[in-house]
This record gives structure tokens, sequence and C-alpha cells, in this order.
């Protein structure tokens, strides 16, 4: 990021009156970094803002409430701040916005497959165009454009669409929605027994770990959620796909019309099951019925919060 | 001196296909971009380059396994007489568990202290156990989040495998390590290895070479009991935690379990599948009080097991095998190295000085009292009371 050290500056004047400003900064290796809670003047500089930030903080807000908390926001996690305010489950006069404009994040899922072995990373420099990974000796070229999140080579919003400070210069996007969504109308098209395949491979390999659910901003029954209630025992507990997939179908309904797409489910996943496209799928359809997407307006009442007597796109009534 | 024997790199696919004869044989390979343990086929292959995403923890600890099978039989000439037939089902399918590493093989002799050594022995456990032999593949070098050396172990360490194989030139050299692993060298396959044993040796100091160096987690029993009542502390150490079972799940060496009975109609099954205490529900007692109420003393409880609570009973062994999955497969980087290292390095700013000679006041908390026993209790109460639950309330295996 070309303006961190504005963004520290700000979060330095500001941290006096916040109990943790949540940013990120180095992990286990060059190639990770990880979630930073600044709570001393110290602990600014090891902030660090790059390509390597995927987290989205904002999944850390709704357990912090009642503090004085200052995030530090990409253009989606924003999105899920605002709609975590939609949904009253947090406080703005509590939550200090940061905001940049961001220029996307990486996916290291896409790194491992070019890299391979990112056992041992000796170095890793991030710019706007290259990820250049040394790993055990060898040196990585890596394009941006071939390691970037989907999410990020599609972006509508690079830019807080909500926040209290900013720093640098806003990104412009040329995306379009529809951009956002070819993968999902490529897999509509396949015949239903495919689809039914894919997904019966692809989540036969889940632990029911829940990585995808805590890491998700908007799954805020936590410790209430339905996948482990024992009484009433909703959900068998049985390794079954049928069960891990019932799972995923529940996450994408309850998540009908709030989720902001940060794709957190997805890259928390450790075992790289691709269900954001199950997210996807169901942003397409709010988007078709609803004309609404999560997380922009703080102002806005999500369409399954509430209801109209007559829905523009819905004809019960006309049978 | 234990049997040595050799096979050809261009051989291993065919004696796995021989194991497979008479076991099921479950080896790593590429699912999507995960390297997971499957049984083997020959036409997809095996993938061990690298350490797999999970480990085969599920060959003798599956996510969920059932423990018996109950159908409910009504007397049709007094329906309140109602019978239930119970058939306990002991597994009896073997295993050979091909390319994992050494800390997952060495994993299981965590388990074994738990499950096979105490006053109770786990039939269910014991049964597995028995039926699967581990062929373990030596590694080529650690990775930044290897930290075995630290745990009493090594990359070619062969505890708690039944053979361990380390590349030589053209193929693998193989090591018995004990009586089940002999029954698997009888193949024509195999040759005498005793020749291979300089390259082996040297393969292995390669990769002792290769690890970073150790972590000094000297003293954490003691050390993690000292911080043990430090809320701040904790509060710290799981700030960026978001509670949720990937670390334990993924983990060689975490073996709590939970028991619930899935209803179909008359019929039903109990089983018991993989728990954690990352999750809220792990401790949620049936009186409905919660001992771990915030993920600060879930998480707590996970490094204060491996490294403290568990070496307190047995003997000084860490709980850990120094895998490192919990670290690299944390969607937020919790590093399990560095708690333990923050808890012994911890110094409390109001506690007095005490003189050199003077030894420091043991720690008088101990840690929440294990809560096996209690639980049943609780359990059965629960369910007496209430007659109408169809489902038994869980009961679960506590830090033991």
């Amino acid at each position: 990021m070309q303006n961190l050290e504005d963004l520290k500056e700000q979060v330095r004047k500001a941290l006096p009156e916040l109990d943790v400003v949540i940013g990120w900064t180095g992990g286990y290796d060059p190639l990770h970094a990880t979630p930073h809670f600044i709570r001393r003047d110290e602990d600014i500089d090891k902030l660090q803002v790059n390509a390597l930030c995927v987290h989205n903080l904002a999944t850390y807000l709704p357990s912090m409430r009642g503090k004085k908390v200052g995030i530090i926001v990409k253009g989606c996690d924003s999105r899920s701040v605002v709609e975590l305010l939609q949904e009253k489950l947090i406080d703005r006069e509590d939550v200090t916005i940061f905001g940049f404009g961001c220029t996307g994040v990486v996916d290291q899922t896409k790194i491992r497959r070019i890299v391979g072995d990112v056992g041992n990373i000796d170095s890793c420099e991030v710019s706007g165009s290259e990820v250049k990974v040394s790993a055990s000796g060898t040196e990585h070229k890596l394009a941006m454009s071939d390691v970037l999140s989907e999410k990020c080579a599609t972006c509508r919003y690079p830019n807080a669409v909500l926040s209290d400070h900013f720093a640098g210069a806003e990104i412009t996007s040329t995306a379009t929605f529809e951009d956002g969504y070819k993968d999902v109308v490529e897999f509509e098209e396949k015949p239903e027994e495919e689809k039914f395949g894919f997904w019966l491979k692809e989540m036969d390999r889940c632990i029911r770990c829940y990585a995808c659910r805590n890491a998700c901003p908007m799954c805020v029954c936590r410790d209430h959620c339905v996948a482990q209630s024992r009484d009433p025992h909703w959900l068998s507990q049985e390794a079954h796909v049928r069960d891990k997939w019932m799972f995923q179908v529940i996450h994408a309904y309850h998540l009908a019309g709030r989720c902001t797409e940060c794709g957190e489910c997805q890259r928390a996943c450790p075992v790289d099951i691709p269900i954001l496209l199950f997210k996807k799928k169901m942003n397409k359809e709010i988007k078709e019925v609803f004309d609404y997407e999560a997380g922009i307006n703080p102002d806005a009442t999500p369409p399954l919060m509430t209801f109209k007597a007559e829905e523009d796109k819905i004809t019960e009534r006309k049978w | 001196m234990a049997q040595t024997k050799f096979i050809k790199k261009e051989s291993l696919s065919a004696w796995l296909e021989e194991l497979g004869q008479a076991h099921t044989v479950l080896a790593p390979r590429f699912e999507g971009d995960s390297i997971i343990f499957r049984p083997y086929d020959s036409e997809k292959g095996v993938f061990i380059d690298r350490e797999a995403t999970a480990p085969p923890k599920k060959a003798i600890f599956p996510q969920s396994e059932t423990l018996l099978e109950y159908s409910q039989i009504k007397d049709m000439e007094n329906l309140t007489k109602i019978a239930i037939d119970v058939k306990e089902t002991i597994p009896t399918t073997t295993y050979v568990v091909f390319g994992g590493r050494p800390c997952d093989a060495r994993g299981f002799t965590m388990f074994d202290r738990v499950y096979l050594d105490g006053d109770q022995v786990d039939v269910y456990y014991k049964a597995r156990r028995e039926n699967t032999c581990f062929i373990t593949l030596t590694c080529e070098k650690g990775e930044t989040t290897c930290f075995c050396n630290a745990v009493g172990s090594g990359p070619s360490d062969p505890d708690g495998s039944d053979l361990l194989i380390t590349p030589v030139t053209d193929g693998y050299y193989i090591e018995c390590v004990s009586t089940k692993g002999e029954g698997l060298l009888a193949s024509s396959l195999l040759t005498d290895g005793s020749s291979m044993e300089g390259e082996a040796t040297k393969y292995k100091q390669a990769a002792d070479a290769s690890m970073n160096e150790a972590p000094d987690f000297t003293g954490s029993p003691e050390k993690l009991l000292a911080v043990f009542d430090n809320g701040p502390f904790w509060e710290e150490m799981s700030d960026k935690c978001i509670s949720c079972g990937a670390c334990t799940y993924l983990c060689p060496t975490c073996y709590c379990f939970n028991i619930t009975d899935e209803a179909n109609g008359l019929k039903g099954t109990r089983i018991r599948s993989w728990d954690n205490c990352m999750s809220s529900m792990f401790t949620s007692e049936a009186s409905g009080h919660n001992p771990r109420p915030a993920k600060a003393n879930r998480l707590k409880n996970r490094v204060g097991h491996k490294f403290s609570y568990y070496p307190d009973i047995h003997g000084g062994v860490i709980s850990c095998c120094g895998c490192g999955r919990c670290i690299k497969s944390c969607p937020v980087g919790v590093d399990i190295r560095e708690m333990v290292k923050s808890a012994i390095a911890f110094v409390d700013p109001t506690a007095k000085e005490v003189p050199a000679e003077e030894p420091k006041a043991a720690p008088t908390e101990k840690p929440a009292p294990k809560e096996t026993s209690v639980k049943a209790e609780n359990t059965s109460a629960k369910a007496k009371k209430n007659k109408k639950s169809k489902k038994p309330a869980s009961k679960k295996k506590g830090a033991k």
C-alpha cells in the first residue's frame, strides 16, 4: 500500500480514544499476513497493508460490541461493516472505520497451484502487478493477475463504502455486476446431475470444522448455530456428505440478502472447498428478485428483513 | 537387528495393490487443491511429496463412527411395551496407512495413553488401532511451520509407525519398526535393503539439518499453569482466534469426541464424532452452565491441554507432534508456538520479587476438573428427567 504511513498516522491519532484497532501484520512466513490487534503505540509500527491482507476483520466486530473498536477495511470488508450496521449488530458510534483504496488481495490457493511447495518461503515481495516469492531457494515471479482472488478481479467496490478515515487515493473500478457472476452462470448451465455430482464430490472432504461459518462476518449466531445444537438436535453429526452439504445449504440460506461476498467462507476452508459459489448463486438471485446488494447503504433495510404486500417480482397472488 | 528391505520406485503401486488385497490402503492424493488420505486407487495415484493437508487421523479415529445400532420393537399386543434391540458394532476392517509422515503416526501414541493405557480401554479405538498399520515416509525437509524437533521427535522418528520408508536412489529403503510391520514385508517386490542403509542415514541426517531451530518449550507445564488465571493474557492470545475447529480436526493428537444418537424412525445409531474444545458446546453442562464461556477460555484449554495438563499426567510428554497444521491451516494464522512461548516468557508485572534461592510458590489453581465422570452423571440425570426426549444429551470424553 502506497499510503501506509498516512494510515499509520490516522491510527496513531485515533488510538488514544479507542480500546483497540484491528489491522494486519506479518504472519508465520513472509507469504502470509495475520490479523493484528493494535492496543499500544508500538503495535502500529508492525501494521502491514498489502495484497497478503486477505482477512475480513469485520468478523470480529459483533463479539466486541461495547468496546471502542477501530477497524481497517478493504472495500469488500467495509460492506460487511455496513451490513452489520444495517442489522444493528454493531453500534456506529463505537466503530471507527479506516478505509483505503484496495487493489486486490491474493488467493493463497492459486499461489500454491503455481509454486507447489510453499512450506519454506524465504521471501515475498508484493507490488501492484507482481508477487515475487522465493520458495525453498527458487524464485517465482507471479503476475498479480494470475494469483489475484476471484472477487478482486471483478471487484466493484475497491474503496471503503463507509469510512471515518480514508488513506490514499480512491481506486476506480470498471467491473459490472454481470462480470462477477460469470462463474455462476456457467455452473447454472450444467445438467442437474453434474451440478449435484460436483457438490457431492467437493463436500465429501469437509471436516465439519465450521471455519467457513466462523470466518463469515455475517454468521452471527456463533455459539448458537443449528449445526451443533444439541437440544433440539437439528443436524446429524454423522460424517455423511448429506449432512455436510446440508449445513452449506443452511449457511447460504441464512445469508440470503445479507452476504457481502467477501469470500471468507471459502478462504477459511482448510480443505479448499469452493463454497463461495453457493453464496454467489444466492446473491445473484437476490439481485434479480429484489434488485438489492448487501452492505452498500447503511440506511437500507435488507429485503428479507422486511416485506412488501406486493413484491415487484414475486407474483404469488397471480397464479 | 530389525529387518530392512528395498523397493523400487516403479514397484510402489504394485506393492500398494498387493497390500490392498487384504487391507484397505489409505494413501494421500490431491482432491481439489488439498491433499487428503483416501482409499488407494491406482488410477488416481498417490501424492507424497508434501505433508498432507489433513492427517490420516480418520483411519483409527473416524470423523464419525457407529458405536451401536438400535431398533425399537413394538409389542403389537401391548403398544406400551417397547423392546430395544441393540447391536454393538466393533470395527473389523484392517487398514494400511501409506505415506503419512512421522508426526502423523506418532500422533496416535498420544491417543494410546488415553484410550488404551488407562483404567478403561476404549474397545472401538483398540480394535482400530490393532487393525491399522502405518507405513510412514521420512520427511525430506521441514517446513516453516514444522516443529517436531521441539516436542521430542524428528523428521525420521519411527515412533508410532510400523514401517519407516526413506527415499534412496531409485526407490525406498524400508525399516521394520514393529511386529505388525513384519507382516507387511512378505511381498516378492521387496528385496534386501541392507546395502541402502548408509544412503538412508544420510537422507535422514539432511532432513534433521533442514529443520528450523526448535522453539524451546522447557517449563511449559508449570508456566502455563502460572498464567491459568490471567484473563487479560489469554484474551490477548485469543484476539484473532475465530473459534472454529480447523486446528483441532487437522491435529493428529486431538482425540476429543461427542456422542449423539441419530434416530431415524424407530431405528437409529449411536455415533461418536469429532468434537473440539474451540466449540462453545464442548463444555456446556446439562445445568446450562458453561465453564468456558469465551474463546479465551477455550483456546487456553487447547494450548494448556497439549503443553501442560497432558504432560502433567503422562510423564512429561507434550501432546503435540509438531506437524504445524494448526498454524498453516488456521484461517487467521494463530500460532500455537507463539502462545506457548509467550506463556513461558510471561512475567507478572505485579508479582513481588522473590529472592533467587527461594523457589517460587507453586501455582495453587489447577485447571478445571477432569470432566469425564462428572459429565456422564450430568447427562444421565438430564436424560432421566426429560423422558420425552428421543435423543439423550451428548456425552463427551473430556481432557484426560
